[in-house]
């Protein structure tokens, strides 16, 4: 009897194994897009690699990219690689797949025609290491945005601006109704990155690629990037009482018109939209700060550390063909407020700040990012030397612009 | 017979010996390999995996030249001097107050060695909200009437080593206190009554007597807040991030940064070989004397 009972279960048992999905393989996945509307954009990606009959495990980690790229980085270093996993594209990897960490996804990009659809072509440029693929890029965010606060100019008293040079003039008007002109936080890449925006609208494409492309020690000594300087300076002075430290929170003094704008990426968007606040009523966006409209690609890519399972390798290409699909980059950029790395496909219920933005794209207005351009470390020595700048009155514009031109001179 | 005894010297104790033998690999291992495997690398130009691809000094050259690793020296140099004065000093103190047989003793103890209890994560995060000029003190003192009052020191470059010194003295002298409380309490009455007898001023018995009697238990002190100043990371983290700017940066922090942000591993040996080195320099001389010294005299 007991037998009889045993070899039911055992025969249960197997037959469940063979009724389950055959290629159900499981893929960790890691990034650090753990905010509302970012974790919101994530469960899209998942939904649809689930849709393939495998299964994301979602490795989230919190407290942004400087976080978790040690983390990311050691897991991979360590030996204890995850099925993929987010960078920004880039030079983060870089290192990883010159060590022959990371898996090489030329084949895949040929089958699928990534040359042909994503756009712009830089993106998949910044994928490519000794002519092969080894990252799916998945969104553009681009810096070069001004954020206004409509109701704080309307408090001033004053019109709204339509550039840099409009709002640098409607300071004092700010200053003198009680308002902080710009918001800029006190963590380091906030000043750095504003400075970064300034050099490509104040001073121009040209200018920005001489000094982060070409590495131009001279001319960044020069008074074209002196002119960027004196801006950063009205910046600066502009934004002396901020006192706060993260990004989000300078954005919050923007929404409730405690601040009149702010140079952020569009990541700030998915604030002012969680807010409830309305693009063209509450808050105006000036691409390029209205000088130079110009948007850099930089963003956010996949990469997939080289793994000896033949199953999560099989998987790791399926993942690598569904985040490129344009319904999935569809779902995944409305929920992110990114813009989709392809052409092709229908973005009807972006909002008027992403048209802007989908404008300039198809204009082919785009710039790299210095994500693509400098290494961390020189990224990492120049957030030191802006974050003091702006924190430190007394530093003069010429002592900055030197050093500055120092680590343009040592940058790789 | 001296024969037979020699190799008993080997095995006097066998126990304790083979005891010892996982910390003795440990020692030699973590700290004495990982030291001398940091100091080499930091001779190469590392970027984010290790390589060993030399360039002389070219690291120390630039860490000696970056601004940032300077004004992490010189705050560590404030906050050090100043936060062991102040911990001894404040610390002695309220031992030697608690000492004088007063009521409710082991409830004053308890609030003083409180702030111990939190990391300096969480410390950092209340002085973070104390001494903000919009929610904190200043905030608090303006309320009251005083519109004009400003106490902003995280938000002020020049001070703002000393908005963390406050928070490190509220989390660290309760620990102190109970230290020197343990010293005020191991000096043997009789000490006391003879300097009663003797007609020696209270301040004057502690000051030329009780000190000097108190000296191992200060040394142990000591110890405590120096390795508690070369390593403070999480309470500058926590509070300032290093802000305003770069004004309330620290050796650690930079070591960290640079090894794991930059991804330049060369220049984060380079800078943590240097904490080592002041270590050495502080720590060597003061051993020397310590135990060299007694073993002569």
């Amino acid at each position: 009897m007991r037998y009889k009972v045993l070899t039911a279960a055992f025969a249960a048992t197997v037959a469940l194994n063979v009724a389950g999905p055959a290629a159900a393989t499981d893929l960790e996945v890691t990034h650090w897009w753990t905010s509302g509307g970012e974790a919101a954009a994530v469960a899209e990606l998942a939904k649809a690699f689930d849709a393939t009959g495998n299964h994301w495990v979602d490795g989230a980690i919190a407290g942004s990219g400087g976080t978790a790229r040690p983390i990311m980085i050691s897991r991979i270093t360590g030996g204890d690689p995850m099925g993929a996993t987010q960078f920004n594209h880039g030079r983060q990897a870089e290192e990883l797949v010159q060590a022959g960490l990371m898996r090489d996804l030329t084949d895949v990009a040929t089958k699928g025609k990534w040359t042909e659809v994503v756009r712009p072509k830089s993106l998949l440029d910044s994928c490519t290491i000794g002519g092969k693929i080894y990252c799916v890029p998945v969104n553009i965010h681009s810096w070069q945005w001004l954020w206004l606060s409509n109701e704080a100019f309307q408090k001033a008293g004053v019109p709204l601006p339509k550039d840099w040079n409009e709002f640098v003039a409607a300071a004092p008007a700010l200053e003198k109704a009680g308002i902080v002109p710009l918001a800029v936080g006190g963590q380091a890449w906030q000043s750095s990155g504003a400075f970064d925006v300034l050099l490509a609208a104040v001073g121009g494409t040209d200018t920005f690629l001489k000094v982060y492309k070409d590495k131009d020690a001279k001319f960044a000594a020069g008074p074209e990037v002196g002119k960027v300087f004196k801006a950063a300076d009205d910046a600066r002075k502009m934004a002396k009482n901020t006192n706060v430290q993260d990004w989000n929170q300078a954005t919050n003094m923007v929404i409730t018109g405690k601040a009149g704008g702010q140079i952020m990426g569009d990541w700030a968007q998915g604030e002012f939209q969680v807010a409830g606040k309305v693009a063209g009523k509450d808050y105006t966006c000036l691409p390029g700060l209205g000088l130079n409209e110009v948007i850099a690609t930089g963003g956010d890519a996949f990469y997939f550390p080289l793994l000896k399972d033949a199953d999560k390798s099989k998987a790791q290409e399926v993942l690598a063909e569904t985040l490129l699909d344009p319904k999935t980059q569809v779902a995944f950029n409305l929920k992110k407020g990114s813009l989709p790395v392809r052409g092709d496909v229908d973005l009807n219920s972006a909002n008027d700040c992403m048209k802007k933005g989908l404008a300039i794209l198809a204009k082919g207005a785009v710039i790299p990012w210095t994500d693509q351009l400098l290494s961390q470390d020189s990224q990492k020595q120049k957030e030191d030397l802006f974050s003091e700048f702006f924190a430190k009155p007394e530093m003069t514009v010429e002592e900055a612009q030197k050093r500055f031109a120092d680590i343009i001179a040592s940058a790789d | 017979m001296s024969k037979s005894e020699r190799p008993n010297q080997i095995f006097r104790n066998l126990n304790a010996k083979i005891a010892s033998i996982p910390m003795v690999l440990t020692a030699l291992v973590v700290f004495v390999g990982g030291t001398a495997w940091t100091v080499l690398y930091s001779f190469t130009n590392s970027k984010l995996l290790p390589r060993l691809n030399f360039v002389g000094l070219d690291q120390y050259y630039r860490l000696w030249a970056t601004p940032r690793w300077l004004v992490s020296i010189e705050n560590l140099l404030i906050y050090g001097v100043l936060s062991l004065v102040f911990s001894l000093v404040i610390g002695f103190l309220l031992a030697a107050l608690l000492d004088q047989k007063i009521r409710f003793e082991d409830t004053f103890r308890t609030i003083f060695l409180y702030p111990f209890a939190l990391s300096f994560i969480v410390t950092g995060l209340v002085w973070q909200w104390l001494l903000n000029p919009d929610f904190g003190v200043q905030s608090v003192v303006r309320a009251l009437g005083w519109t004009s009052f400003s106490f902003d020191p995280l938000y002020n470059s020049s001070i703002v080593i000393y908005g963390i010194l406050i928070a490190a003295l509220w989390q660290g002298t309760g620990l102190i206190m109970c230290l020197m409380l343990a010293g005020l309490r191991g000096i043997d009455e009789d000490i006391w009554k003879a300097a009663r007898v003797d007609g020696i001023p209270t301040w004057k018995t502690y000051l030329f007597i009780i000190i000097p009697m108190m000296r191992p238990v200060f040394i142990t002190t000591l110890v405590i807040i120096a390795s508690g100043i070369v390593k403070v990371y999480d309470l500058v983290v926590a509070q300032t991030s290093g802000g305003p700017g770069i004004a309330s940066e620290v050796p650690a922090k930079y070591v960290y940064d640079y090894m794991f942000f930059a991804q330049n591993l060369g220049q984060g040996f380079a800078a943590s070989t240097m904490m080592l080195l002041s270590v050495m320099i502080v720590i060597v001389p003061w051993a020397y004397l310590e135990f060299g010294g007694r073993k002569r005299g």
